[in-house]
């Protein structure tokens, strides 16, 4: 029997898979077997490939041909055509909006062409739970090298000049972390990846654990050997059950081929990692809180100094980083500081993995060089805004982060740009929106999430977070009064000062963008008792503007309680006893005659 | 298992390689088998599985074999075509499995085409 000449490589991350992925498989295989071709054909399942809005979806190598949206249904029809007489089919390929003809390659897809993968270089390539796949993209050389040919100082060094930084928010030089904790005195110390991942909306983290676990365990082991440490630990939330369970098989497949345990490759050197399960709160992403619940009390900030290189888990000196610095660590290592440097920016190097999400058409996980213009993210990898409608804000950094409008889309995407915006670079969160998203909403929007989740230790983010959001309340509820926006901005600014950790540091951030770029709409809650964006419910009247009515009917088709009166060739009319504010006919409306 | 060491981690590497070629990696030859109704009826499948196996018999990791729908040529099957990176596309026709492990070889191994195998307008 010969070898395969064609691997299918399904997807099987956390979305694909709750789109049938697996139902995907059972089927190709049932029709592979049915051709006889089950010796001829390899069917793979791969972490998150990225094009999340296609799924379930599949590339057939050696051509690399992607296939989107499959059903079991599609699957004798495609196992017939193209894995027995060679004939593509196009009819289940990706054809951008508004075009005719599909793109048969997954690298002629706009969405994978404009992307630069280093932190995801495995991604969709390698079965994540394989070690001999990972190994095979030359996995754990980079350990090898860094335990063989380098001194800890060394790897800091290599890291250093490789400019790269915490791809966790902050972007703080990894290489001088490590130089610190390497330096504080004691002989216990911890190195700890955060994977805790609490910003709505992203699912970075998530990806890299589900696809290419062993990178991460990789850049421990690495960073371990820089900083001294022989103990490690994952944090990583429990509503990631998949990645947990990657994870897990990644560990013990790497401790049984003794690349973690004692004596690594018989380099002499041990190093152990555990995972650690946290509850899934936002505020347990930060270092010092992280490192209290996995000491096992509640995960509650505390002032810093001391640093956590000094003093941090159970007092010992301690490294944090985050999964996806950790994941570009071996490469980094393996192939020197400059080849890392070359890409992105003067200050900000490499590249940022980015939840693409919103009003895009291409939603997804994406990696880009740093740098990248935020436009051609939306553009040209994002495939613009969905159903035609105008681009309005990208909201970055999520909870700690803000809103940028149209007219900065032309920065660059690099920490320092981005944080002259007032968002900040974070860990990876774009959320797109379009005219149709209120932004006082989005603004009321993540600072519930965050005063929710504000531990309650310090009073600027326990009270002042919640006086903050009374005040939208009030504003998106039609009780806004004059003054409110410059209540809003003084208790921003002295959050911002006075709050204990990050969480509430950052908290005002969504707030303060949308009232330096939007503050019009502000202006129209507070004087006009009016949304610009049709989204706030207390403020619409639910009434047809005759004038702009253009008596097609369709309102009436889709409201749910039979509540809209029409006639042909009739303005239509909405019973307000009927009504139950759904704004169902609002969305509809394409001449925006619902007011 | 037992523990590795870095040889290991390097021949683990070496025994993927071929995997890795196929799955969007860089190759030296490229071996298209067309494999329309025509082409199965004329044995193409046959030509395809002599080949395969004759890949793994001599571990060759550098190749990759594809197939692709009928050429136009019907009464020529079972046809293939062969890219070398340093070459053009050359078609070979009324293949069988003998033919097809000669072309493999001479022209994908050693870069010589066989003209009287080839298509000839
Ligand atoms: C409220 C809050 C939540 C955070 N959540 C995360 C998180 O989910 N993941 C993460 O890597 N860093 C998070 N951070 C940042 C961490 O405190 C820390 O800076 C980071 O993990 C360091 O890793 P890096 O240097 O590799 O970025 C959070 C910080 C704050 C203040």
């Amino acid at each position: 029997m010969g070898q395969h000449w064609a691997n299918l490589l399904i997807c099987a991350g956390t979305g694909c898979v709750a789109c049938g992925a697996l139902k995907v498989k059972a089927a190709l295989e049932e029709e592979i077997k049915k051709h006889n071709l089950q010796d001829e054909i390899k069917i793979v399942l791969t972490g998150c490939n990225g094009f999340c809005a296609k799924g379930p979806l599949m590339i057939v190598y050696p051509d690399g041909i992607f296939y989107q949206i499959l059903t079991p249904q599609n699957i004798p029809l495609l196992v017939e055509e193209h894995l027995l007489k060679g004939q593509p089919v196009k009819d289940l390929m990706y054809t951008p909006p508004g075009e005719k003809e599909p793109i048969p390659l997954m690298n002629d897809i706009p969405f994978f062409s404009h992307q630069v993968l280093l932190a995801l270089r495995n991604r969709g390539l390698i079965d994540a739970e394989s070690i001999d796949e990972y190994i095979a993209r030359d996995g754990y050389l980079g350990v090898a090298k860094a335990l063989f040919e380098m001194t800890p100082k060394e790897i800091i060094q290599t890291v250093k000049d490789s400019g790269l930084r915490g791809r966790g928010g902050a972007g703080f030089p990894t290489g001088l972390k490590w130089e610190f904790c390497a330096k504080a005195k004691g002989d216990i110390k911890y190195i700890l990846c955060n994977g805790d991942e609490g910003d709505p909306g992203a699912f970075m983290d998530r990806s890299i654990l589900e696809a290419d676990p062993h990178a991460v365990l990789e850049g421990m082991i690495i960073g371990a050997k820089a900083i001294g440490a022989h103990k490690g630990y994952i944090y990583v939330r429990a509503e990631y059950p998949l990645a947990v369970e990657r994870l897990g098989i990644a560990i013990d497949q790497a401790t049984k081929y003794g690349l973690l345990g004692k004596d690594i490759l018989g380099s002499g050197f041990d190093f152990e990692i555990e995972i650690y399960q946290g509850a899934g709160a936002f505020v347990c992403g930060e270092e010092t809180a992280l490192m209290i619940s996995i000491e096992g009390r509640r995960g509650m900030p505390r002032p810093r100094p001391p640093f956590p290189a000094h003093k941090g888990l159970w007092q010992k000196p301690s490294v944090l980083n985050n999964v996806e610095t950790f994941a570009n660590i071996p490469q980094i290592i393996l192939n020197g500081a400059k080849w890392y440097a070359n890409f992105g920016t003067e200050k900000s190097k490499g590249t940022k993995v980015f939840a693409l999400t919103g009003a895009v058409n291409n939603i997804g996980l994406i990696e880009v060089p740093m740098g990248i213009p935020l436009r051609k993210i939306i553009y040209d990898i994002g495939g613009g805004i969905q159903d035609r409608r105008k681009f309005k804000a990208v909201q970055i950094g999520g909870p700690s982060g803000g809103c940028i409008p149209e007219s900065l889309l032309d920065i660059p995407v690099d920490f320092e740009s981005i944080t002259q915006t007032g968002a900040i670079m974070g860990s990876g969160g774009m959320v797109v929106m379009d005219e149709t998203t209120c932004m006082v909403g989005i603004a009321k929007f993540f600072l519930e999430f965050t005063q929710d989740e504000s531990c309650g230790k310090c009073p600027p983010c326990r009270v002042g977070t919640k006086v903050m959001l009374d005040i939208l309340d009030n504003l998106t509820s039609g009780e806004g009064k004059e003054g409110d926006i410059e209540r809003l901005e003084e208790l921003a600014m002295t959050i911002r000062e006075t709050a204990l950790c990050g969480l509430g540091n950052t908290a005002p951030n969504p707030v303060l963008t949308t009232i330096k770029y939007f503050r019009d709409e502000y202006e129209a809650h507070i004087k006009e008792k009016r949304c610009p964006s049709r989204s706030c419910t207390p403020l619409l009247k639910f009434e047809v503007n005759i004038e702009m009515c253009k008596k097609c009917g369709k309102c009436v088709k889709v409201c749910p309680v039979d509540a809209i009166a029409w006639e042909k060739k009739q303005p239509a009319q909405i019973n307000k006893e009927k009504c139950i504010y759904c704004k169902t006919c609002l969305r509809t409306c394409q001449f925006y005659a619902i007011e | 298992m037992s523990k590795l060491t870095v040889n290991d981690l390097k021949k683990i590497k070496e025994d993927y390689q071929s995997i890795f070629t196929l799955r969007g990696g860089s190759y030296r030859a490229k071996v298209t088998i067309h494999m329309g109704t025509c082409g199965i009826a004329a044995g193409a499948r046959k030509v395809m599985n002599t080949l395969m196996n004759e890949i793994t018999k001599r571990n060759i990791k550098d190749t990759i074999v594809t197939i692709s729908g009928c050429a136009g040529l019907c009464s020529h099957e079972p046809m293939a075509t062969i890219e070398l990176t340093e070459m053009g596309p050359v078609k070979y026709v009324d293949l069988n499995e003998e033919k097809i492990i000669k072309i493999l070889e001479q022209h994908v191994l050693s870069g010589k085409i066989i003209k009287e195998y080839t298509l000839i307008e």
